[in-house]
């Protein structure tokens, strides 16, 4: 319960510090409908309105992950900056609980970014909203962002020892948008590609926000996007324990 | 007259170096390397998605669209850096002239930007084994050049807003995004909605791109050469508003004592 507590207030303080920010909050929500302006104009010229809505469904769900990519890298770098990293380190409480709730918080202020490309996709560009399971829509792109979260995690625990973390962060975000299927399907990116996608949570949870809003079933998708979101977050607990024991043998908290 | 070359030149790379601070690998190629290199294969997969355009509309679209991000960032950094570092103070407080002291200071930075294009057409034109015409390179590179410059000047009216704006990465990113959509990059400005197109043509890239399209076409210098001259009007154009603001700012800054707040 208390572990609840912990992620729970520490997720509602970092998303209330975050979206008073204008990098993490403001451009989260305006940068990506640059991409997704862009996008939209491109398939509007297919002149086929369905590839639109599906372009409209993969160019909103592209915002959250900008909003996790490069500030989940610079999430340790910002607390060292502040100051604020030893303290989180000593802190009777496991570091992980305090980190993990950050990059939720990031993929949460996603949300409005998804919500409003939507938007701006139906009243800029005439696309229709219309879902085949919008209840299910949600819940899917809900695990979407909480998975996305979970990377998060798992990139910002890696990256504590990168001083220039930010430039990592940035470095993925194309990547991840063309692998994991936000707009183009697997099927038309080269075969080596498939095992990539297949690893990273998001490419489950684009597919079953897709299942959700263009018919199908998306609870398979939704379970391995849970599943391989689970797994980053494991890997990124153990690495976060073993970093910070590194970093206390070593007194090298606040050199890197 | 030497003092002024000395703080054009010298001051300009300096400055460079210490604020720009991208000299580690570690930065330079995920940035300016892979990162394009990636938004251009993306784009690239977009485009094969939505049947609009072939490889080298894409390729040459947004290699030269590139060029914009050093010199968009890195003029903002000129001046955001140097309150982050809390020297913006000291430097203007100093006697030296401010037309050197900021037009030396993008001098590297077009450079930064020619090379980062010149690096996402190349890598870009092997990967996706596009072939355009020998002849054309040379004039391709050329309009890289100018396409650089004119992108500075934009960067340089975006670095006098940051003495008024204190997030200079929010403000770049944003003019960035601003440049993808407007410009042509990854739509012809001809199939843009018609309120847009007097937007695009007052921006640079989107005579360079065009030209850069137009070269790798066919076309002679002769046939693109009124877009190059308008692309570096353009340029030149953004650079004087860019230097008037600075003043303008400047000036403000001291007489309400607001150097800090921004």
């Amino acid at each position: 319960m208390r572990t609840l507590r912990l992620v729970g207030v520490g997720w509602w303080m970092q998303l209330k510090n975050r979206s008073r920010s204008a990098f993490d909050g403001l451009l989260s929500i305006l940068y990506p409908l640059f991409f997704a302006a862009t996008i939209f104009l491109v398939y509007q010229q297919n002149g086929d309105p369905s590839v639109l809505v599906s372009a409209a469904v993969g160019a909103s769900l592209m915002g959250i992950w900008s909003a996790v990519s490069t500030t989940a890298s610079t999430t340790l770098q910002g607390e060292r900056r502040q100051g604020t990293l030893e303290l989180l380190v000593a802190a009777p409480t496991p570091f992980s609980l305090v980190i993990l709730p950050a990059t939720v918080s990031m993929a949460t202020i996603g949300l409005w970014s998804f919500v409003v490309t939507l938007l701006f996709g139906r009243f800029a560009f005439g696309i229709p909203i219309s879902f085949d399971q919008p209840v299910v829509f949600v819940i899917a792109a809900l695990v979407l962002a909480f998975s996305l979260g979970l990377v998060g995690f798992l990139q910002a625990v890696t990256s504590v020892r990168y001083r220039a973390a930010w430039a990592l962060g940035s470095l993925f975000e194309f990547p991840v948008w063309l692998v994991c299927g936000f707009l183009v399907p697997l099927s038309s990116l080269p075969s080596w590609v498939a095992p990539i996608a297949y690893a990273l949570p998001p490419t489950w949870g684009v597919s079953a926000v897709r299942a959700a809003a263009f018919g199908g079933s998306p609870w398979r998708d939704i379970a391995l996007c849970l599943l391989t979101g689970a797994v980053y977050a494991l890997v990124g607990v153990l690495i976060a324990r073993r970093l910070v024991d590194s970093a206390r043998g070593n007194a090298t908290l606040a050199l890197t | 007259m030497r003092t002024s070359l000395r703080i054009f030149f010298i001051g300009g790379m300096t400055s460079y170096r210490a604020l720009f601070h991208w000299l580690t690998p570690w930065i330079l190629i995920p940035t300016f390397v892979l990162s394009p290199l990636f938004q251009l294969v993306f784009f690239v997969f977009v485009g094969r998605d939505a049947g609009y355009a072939d490889d080298t509309f894409y390729l040459i679209g947004n290699a030269v669209q590139l060029a914009s991000i050093p010199c968009l960032f890195a003029m903002g950094n000129t001046i955001g850096n140097e309150r982050y570092f809390q020297t913006l103070g000291l430097l203007l407080a100093s006697p030296a002239r401010r037309l050197p002291l900021f037009l030396g200071r993008s001098l590297p930075v077009i450079v930064n930007g020619f090379l980062v294009s010149l690096v996402v057409l190349v890598t870009g034109a092997l990967l996706l084994r596009v072939s355009m015409a020998a002849a054309a390179w040379p004039e391709i590179v050329g309009v890289l050049v100018v396409t650089s410059f004119s992108c500075t000047g934009l960067g340089l009216a975006a670095a006098a807003l940051a003495l008024r704006v204190r997030e200079t990465a929010v403000l770049s990113n944003i003019i960035a995004g601003l440049l993808i959509v407007f410009c042509g990059v990854n739509v012809a400005v001809s199939a843009l909605p018609a309120w847009m197109q007097p937007i695009s043509n007052a921006l640079p890239l989107t005579h360079g791109i065009e030209a850069a399209r137009d070269l790798a076409a066919g076309s002679s210098w002769g046939q693109v050469s009124g877009l190059v001259v308008a692309e570096a009007a353009i340029g030149l154009a953004w650079a004087a508003l860019g230097i008037g603001l600075l003043f303008y700012f400047e000036v403000e800054s001291r007489r309400q004592a607001t150097l800090e707040l921004a």
